[in-house]
């Protein structure tokens, strides 16, 4: 692999590779001492246009953890706010000796611009790009699935055929939902869009995914995955739905509706929450809740990815 | 390309059954013993030393594997490997003896990177090495404590360890190298 930039063109293969590395990268975790040296003396931007808790720390921990050093780069306070443009700030990045690039965009696009350019020679992490792809967070989702459906100890090699996956709320902003149909679908899960009719985009019938308006039908069949997506207030500048009690009231998980849930049912959600709105605090805090299992595995699925990028002959594959 | 068959079925076993009683011999019984094989085969051929130890002294030894992939110091020059599950048996690696096995020891770039990870996992009383293949050009100063077979080579050829778990059968051959 030479860049991560999206699922909708990762193979199955190479899905199943990276979560298989980050099975052995999640052992390596349980030790005292948790540091490799794998990546002793590469250098990892973490290029953020866009604000970020989760996903820079997770990179960041993840980098470190293999013994890459890491520079952190926010558009705020940088030369980015004097009108710098995103070549130069690449060509910047390429004379400081860059490895790899995990960048994060509020333009859809912008890491295949980066990785298409030339502008420089590192390998390209998409950390979430606009409202097109965050791949890390579906392979870390589809990781953290495959690891309560199958067991930590059992789910190398492993897809997630036959897994029923729905995923609930604002799908028109989201690009984990994006990253998450095309991975899941490839991975053999059988995927579910829920939101109300003005959160879905246009062209929807072309994706790997069945759509419903009805959130109390579709949790009525029992599904084994229901993800939740964070109602995203900042890109929300028309009215989508007439009022946020409305919204939790039809789409929202709440305790009623967790109730509802039967056998191994598990609850994700990608962060950062909003309580009482898209996931009541009962569900957030249920056993079946797996979002601090996300946070987790989202350190050992990046460092699988930096290592299968930065690692290897990457003359041979040019 | 003609390989030569070098070993055999039953000079693979003799040479095992071998060092098993050159373990026992320089540990003075199997106590606080630990065999830890390197993917790939040296993970095989841990299993059949636990087993003959196990055998000839009366008392069980916790076999295991360490992979040691992302301790390589070459992981820029050579097309990526995939990492191999290290498991530790329960009690982990402190205060033991552990035996690392291998299949052939060449550069000894391998063991220098199991010794790194040893030292991550814990901190063994000591570390012996066993190889079935001894086959010079040391790149490092790292020596074997048990040797199957001295195999003086030249840098061209390729040394191939079949064995029956994973390939079938057992046989270790040497040939010019593509």
């Amino acid at each position: 692999m030479r860049h991560l930039l999206d699922t909708r063109t990762l193979s199955r293969a190479d899905a199943l590779s990276i979560l298989d590395v980050a099975e052995d990268m999640a052992d390596t975790q349980l030790r005292e001492v948790k540091k490799l040296p794998t990546l002793r003396g590469k250098t990892v931007v973490n290029l953020f246009f866009e604000d970020s808790t989760r996903t820079r720390i997770s990179f960041e921990a993840a980098a470190k953890r293999l013994s890459a050093d890491v520079i952190n780069f926010s558009a705020k306070g940088s030369s980015v706010s004097k009108g710098e443009s995103l070549k130069d700030t690449a060509q910047t990045l390429a004379a400081i000796g860059a490895d790899a690039v995990v960048i994060r965009h509020g333009a859809s696009g912008a890491p295949h611009t980066l990785a298409a350019s030339g502008w420089i020679d590192a390998g390209i992490l998409n950390a979430g790009d606009g409202t097109h792809e965050h791949p890390t967070q579906a392979l870390l989702d589809a990781f953290t699935m495959r690891r309560r459906i199958h067991g930590a100890g059992a789910s190398r090699g492993r897809d997630l055929d036959g897994v029923h996956v729905v995923i609930v709320g604002d799908i028109l902003h989201s690009r984990v939902a994006r990253s998450n149909v095309w991975l899941l679908s490839s991975l053999g899960a059988q995927v579910t869009l829920v939101a109300p009719p003005t959160l879905l985009p246009v062209g929807i019938e072309g994706w790997p995914a069945s759509v419903s308006y009805d959130l109390d039908a579709v949790l009525a069949e029992n599904p084994d995955v229901v993800m939740m997506l964070r109602i995203q207030g900042e890109r929300m500048h028309d009215a989508f739905f007439p009022n946020s009690r409305e919204y939790s009231r039809r789409w929202g998980l709440d305790d009623e509706r967790l109730a509802r849930l039967t056998g191994d049912s598990i609850v994700m959600h990608p962060g950062p929450m909003n309580r009482g709105l898209e996931i009541s605090s009962g569900a957030a805090d249920s056993p079946r809740s797996t979002v601090l299992e996300q946070v987790s595995s989202g350190v050992s699925v990046r460092m699988a990815a930096l290592y299968l990028l930065l690692s290897g002959e990457r003359e041979d594959q040019r | 390309m003609s390989a030569r068959i070098v070993l055999q079925q039953a000079d693979i076993s003799r040479a095992l059954t071998r060092i098993a009683h050159e373990i026992l011999e320089s540990n003075r019984g199997a106590g606080d013993l630990i065999l830890l094989g390197i993917p790939t085969r040296g993970v095989y051929l841990a299993a059949r030393l636990a087993a003959l130890l196990e055998e000839f002294s009366g008392q069980e030894v916790p076999v295991g594997s360490l992979d040691i992939t992302m301790y390589r110091d070459d992981l820029g020059r050579i097309p990526t490997r995939s990492p191999q599950p290290t498991s530790i048996p329960a009690g982990g690696i402190d205060g033991k003896t552990v035996i690392l096995a291998d299949d052939v020891l060449y550069s000894g770039r391998t063991i220098r990177a199991a010794l790194d990870a040893l030292g991550d996992i814990g901190r063994p009383r000591a570390v012996r090495l066993a190889t079935l293949v001894d086959r010079g050009h040391r790149e490092l100063p790292i020596r074997p404590d048990f040797v199957g077979k001295n195999l003086p080579s030249s840098k061209s050829e390729r040394i191939n360890v079949e064995l029956v778990e994973i390939d079938g059968e057992d046989r270790v051959t040497i040939g010019e190298s593509l």
